[in-house]
């Protein structure tokens, strides 16, 4: 059923990357969904994760199919369309030992799912939220999303006049503690920050541009392999190291910065043209901004607030999950009962 | 009609955000204190201020609680509606009316009572500001005397509500006593009158929507998401409250419960199925504009089988409708509601004592039947007050159905997510976090097999459904069984559910004198179990009285039993206003009339 060859290895927690795979894939061969898939696999193996620790969530498209394809022993909840984050709210608070990983597509997150969207960032709810951004609803063949760049050609001619939606800047302005841009032709960028996401206490939105080869891989298209090729401008190297490794990354001084998450991983950001800091939301925004001026997708750990909140702090919750409470902890003594009745009880003899 | 004891009710007509509710409660409650059993209806516009309100408080030794559609003692404080309120006031009654307001041409058979209100209260309260708010509490001193409510049951009443505001009490009792004096100085008594009795002595008086909250903490509710609408809200916000005082720890501040206010309803109905999925016991609370938005999810629910607890608080219908007037129009789309072969399983709460258990056993069931679950009630069972018996402590512990644990999966060393294994169409799951190497699943809406695998094939497809409608069979075997009560001989049955419950048991009184003798059933959930097809075949006629314009129970009723549709008839009320007695004894006794005729 596997996708990849296993090499037979077994991470810190004895399993080989086989036991992270999923289903066979029957999207198009080719399909920039199945390479994300891969990462997520390799991302999930190298990070030791437990899979039944893990529940996946999609919403409706070729890229919310996805979920079915890795992590085959966890579980999985391939929503309505639109409306994963509101099952990732559902399932947080029911189970706050769960990690949450999320596949939704341009048209699920971008479009009929921005409000929720919108939402599950304000709330803080720590899923990781993969947007698979084709620029075009795959799955009911080719019509323009909301991420559509403008001059952007469809396969039928037609060109976008609309101004896109840009998740990651929709996510820094609601104060997303983790913003990422990714291709998922570039496995080497794209797995760190999976890993990444994955130690982040919050929601961790990665927009991966992931081509559509059926539909959006045409001249003309902005979102083809060759124009993303092309136009990938990647702010930084990123290196994960996870808390429970104590290595220290080689750079010469002055070329790198670090941020070190809450579960104590380090993120090392080598940089590249120049010296990008993921802490500066505004700044943030105007890289994002002149990328789009200048045809540019620029790529990398857009904004990091490592500290920020994430909803259980809000709602104060008990320890253990909500979800497997025994009937002593959430049934009421009869006592309770009976003083709620005394106090409705003022009838006359 | 002179001398009326304990058999009347009062109507009081105000601007809404006139601080009137304490008012009316206080009358409420100090007839209740006398033992005199008591229901108050509150007729309130979609609106915060400013918008004419009523309240009216039926007096009945007999228990009886539903609407009456005439009034006896009017109290008319609103000059917009003072003309038409007192127009409906028939001979015999009396007015209380604030001197100055419009009034039509009144017959002298009414007794009015034209009082200063401004000029009671005015020394009363300094500050023009409030006297607004207080002016309300000298009516109340008006109505308890000339109806003859004990002054020290108004005190005491009103103390309930205003205690902790000494200030405030102290103001108010003024202004009651000032109403008390003026009264006995210049009116008479009224011929409706209060005697004290004992029949309200170990009752509670609660609201539907409070009474529900109740029963969904004891049910160990752990997870709440909604979104604000009337006639529901007041339902979240009931459980909020006893959650913050019950089950969150005093010493830690931590909670056993989570509650999300979302975005919208269908973010509020999928958040329950992300948290029922994990295994919590989720519920949401909404009305008809919110219903509409949970559909797609809802058909998710039932194909995906996950259990989900959903209240709806009817109101009036369709689009915004008439936002606080009640009604029973949703029944038919709750029961099949989104696309596809769908069917629900359906509560359907007459007394606020249901309103409690239901609560509980929504929850049971929801799991159980791995289902969304409907609880429907309406804004007259919810919003209202109403006098009942004190909730009994649940004495079973809890149904949380077929999940497997790891310890489980290792004793059988299998799992296929939807085969029947009992042959009762209810299949076996896990949670997500379960430790063991066969517990994952994915969960989809989309076409799957017994193992939970993704496919198109139109044998499984159907094998599926069938299997779905299998489990709705089971379910018609474990919800609650409808009440029935025979007349010996009788040819004519009654079958009635939610608050058309009160009105019907008035209904029989008023027909039985009249030689029409009528058995009774009240359904309490869908599906239908088996003695809802006896009541039918055992009468010649069965009148389905219900709270809407298409007959929606009767068309249930024919689509489930078509062999025996003819002899079903439909008594109907659609208006927004709570149903009364009298219209179901006439609709009856109109069409008792034409088979008489035909005959
Ligand atoms: C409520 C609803 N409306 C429409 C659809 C049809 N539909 C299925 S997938 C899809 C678009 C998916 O686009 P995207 O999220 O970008 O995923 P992609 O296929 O491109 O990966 C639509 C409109 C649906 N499933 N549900
Ligand atoms: S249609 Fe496009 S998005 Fe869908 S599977 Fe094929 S290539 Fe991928
Ligand atoms: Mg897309």
């Amino acid at each position: 059923m596997s996708t990849v060859e296993s090499n037979g290895d077994k991470n810190r927690i004895g399993l080989t990357l086989n036991e992270y795979k999923g289903a066979k894939s029957t999207l198009c061969p080719g399909c920039g969904h199945d390479a994300i898939t891969g990462s997520i696999i390799q991302a999930a193996f190298e990070a030791g994760i437990a899979p039944h620790r893990v529940a996946k969530l999609s919403g409706i498209g070729c890229s919310s199919k996805t979920p079915a394809y890795f992590l085959g022993r966890s579980h999985g909840f391939n929503a309505v369309h639109g409306r994963m984050p509101s099952i990732a709210t559902g399932v947080f608070v029911a189970n706050h030992g769960l990690t949450m990983l999320g596949v939704s597509g341009d048209g699920d997150t971008a479009s009929i799912g921005l409000g929720q969207f919108l939402h599950l960032v304000r709330r803080n709810v720590p899923l990781v939220h993969i947007v698979e951004n084709n620029g075009v609803y795959g799955l009911t063949k080719g019509q323009f999303s909301a991420t559509a760049d403008v001059g952007s050609k469809a396969k039928s001619g037609r060109v976008n006049e609309l101004m896109p939606i840009d998740v990651c800047a929709l996510a820094i302005e609601l104060g997303c503690g983790f913003v990422a841009r990714s291709f998922s032709g570039d496995p080497k960028q794209l797995r760190p920050i999976l890993r990444a996401a994955f130690s982040h206490r919050g929601t961790a939105v990665i927009d991966v541009i992931s081509p559509c080869v059926t539909f959006n891989n045409h001249e003309g298209s902005t979102k083809s392999y060759l124009n993303v090729k092309e136009h990938d401008a990647p702010l930084h190297d990123i290196t994960f190291v996870p808390h429970y490794e104590n290595i220290e990354v080689d750079y010469p001084p002055g070329e790198t910065r670090e941020v070190t998450l809450h579960d104590g991983s380090r993120i090392t950001l080598r940089k590249l043209e120049e010296d990008y800091d993921p802490g500066d939301a505004l700044r943030a925004l105007e890289v994002i901004h002149r990328g789009r001026q200048e045809d540019k997708f620029v790529t990398g750990i857009l904004y990091l607030d490592p500290d920020k909140d994430s909803l259980d702090a809000d709602l104060h919750l008990v320890d253990e999950p909500l979800a497997t409470l025994p009937l002593e902890r959430v049934r009421p003594p009869k006592k309770v009962l009976d003083e709620v009745m005394s106090s409705l009880m003022t009838g006359g003899a | 009609m002179s001398g009326t004891i304990n058999d009347f009710s009062i109507h009081v007509a105000t601007v809404n955000g006139s601080g009137s509710q304490t008012a009316n409660t206080t009358l409420m409650r100090a007839i209740f204190q006398m033992g005199v059993p008591v229901s108050g209806k509150n007729l309130f516009p979609s609106n915060i201020a400013g918008l004419p309100t009523w309240f009216t408080i039926r007096v009945s030794d007999r228990g009886y609680l539903a609407r009456r559609r005439a009034n006896d003692v009017l109290v008319a404080m609103n000059p917009e509606t003072s003309v038409e309120d007192i127009q409906a006031m028939g001979p015999g009654s009396v007015i209380v009316l604030n001197e100055g307001l419009p009034t039509p041409a009144i017959p002298s058979d009414r007794t009015v009572y034209k009082i200063p209100f401004q000029k009671l209260v005015e020394p009363l309260v300094p500050d023009a500001k409030f006297r607004k708010l207080v002016v309300n509490m000298v009516y109340v001193g008006v109505v308890a005397s000339i109806v003859g409510i004990d002054p020290d049951e108004v005190e005491r009443a009103l103390q309930a509500q205003l205690g902790r505001k000494p200030k405030a009490l102290e103001t108010n009792l003024a202004a009651v006593r000032a109403g008390m004096e003026y009264a006995a100085r210049n009116l008479g008594s009224s011929p409706f009158r209060v005697e004290r009795r004992d029949r309200t002595a170990g009752k509670i008086l609660i609201e539907g929507n409070d009474a529900a909250a109740l029963g969904a903490m004891f049910g160990g509710i752990t997870f709440l998401s909604w979104y604000p609408i009337t006639p529901s809200s007041s339902l979240a916000e009931a459980l909020q409250g006893y959650l913050e005082r019950y089950r969150r720890d005093p010493k830690t501040g931590r909670a056993t419960f989570g509650i999300i206010q979302a975005e919208d309803e269908i973010a509020a109905i999928g958040m329950v199925l992300g948290a029922s999925w994990c295994g919590a016991r989720a519920m949401t609370t909404t009305s008809g504009p919110g219903l509409s938005l949970m559909t797609e999810f809802t058909g998710y629910s039932y194909y995906a089988e996950i259990p989900a607890v959903i209240w709806d608080i009817q109101r009036v219908g369709p689009s915004t409708g008439l936002p606080t007037r009640t009604s029973q129009a949703d029944l038919l789309s709750v029961a099949f509601l989104s696309h596809g072969d769908t069917k629900h399983v359906i509560l359907l709460p007459a007394t606020v004592e249901d309103c409690y258990e239901y609560g509980m056993e929504s929850f049971d069931l929801a799991e159980r039947l791995q289902a969304p679950v409907f609880v429907l009630s309406d804004l007259d069972l919810g919003m209202n007050v109403w006098m009942s018996d004190p909730f009994r402590y649940p004495e079973k512990p809890w149904d949380r159905g077929k999940v497997l644990t790891a310890a489980d999966l290792t004793r059988i060393g299998k799992f296929e997510r939807y085969r029947d294994v009992d042959g009762d169409g209810i299949p076996y799951r896990t949670l997500p976090g379960t430790d063991h190497p066969l517990a994952g699943c994915f969960t989809r809406g989309s076409g799957h097999d017994e193992r939970a695998k993704y496919t198109e094939n139109a044998e499984t497809y159907a094998r599926v459904m069938d299997r779905l409608a299998k489990k709705y069979e089971t379910a018609r075997t474990l919800v609650p069984p409808p009440v029935v009560e025979r007349a010996r001989g009788a040819e004519i049955g009654i079958l009635a559910f939610g608050t058309s419950h009160w009105a019907v048991l008035e209904a029989r009184d008023l027909l039985t004198p009249q030689g029409l003798e009528t058995s009774y059933l009240l359904l309490k959930a869908i599906p239908f179990s088996k003695e809802v097809r006896a009541f039918l075949e055992s009468h010649d006629r069965v009148y389905v009285v219900e709270q809407n314009r298409d007959g929606q129970m009767a068309a249930l009723l024919k689509m489930e039993y078509p062999a025996l549709a003819t002899k079903l008839r439909s008594v109907l009320h659609y208006d927004g206003l709570p149903i009364d007695a009298q219209t179901i004894v006439d609709q009856i006794k109109n069409r008792e009339r034409e088979g008489v005729l035909a005959r």
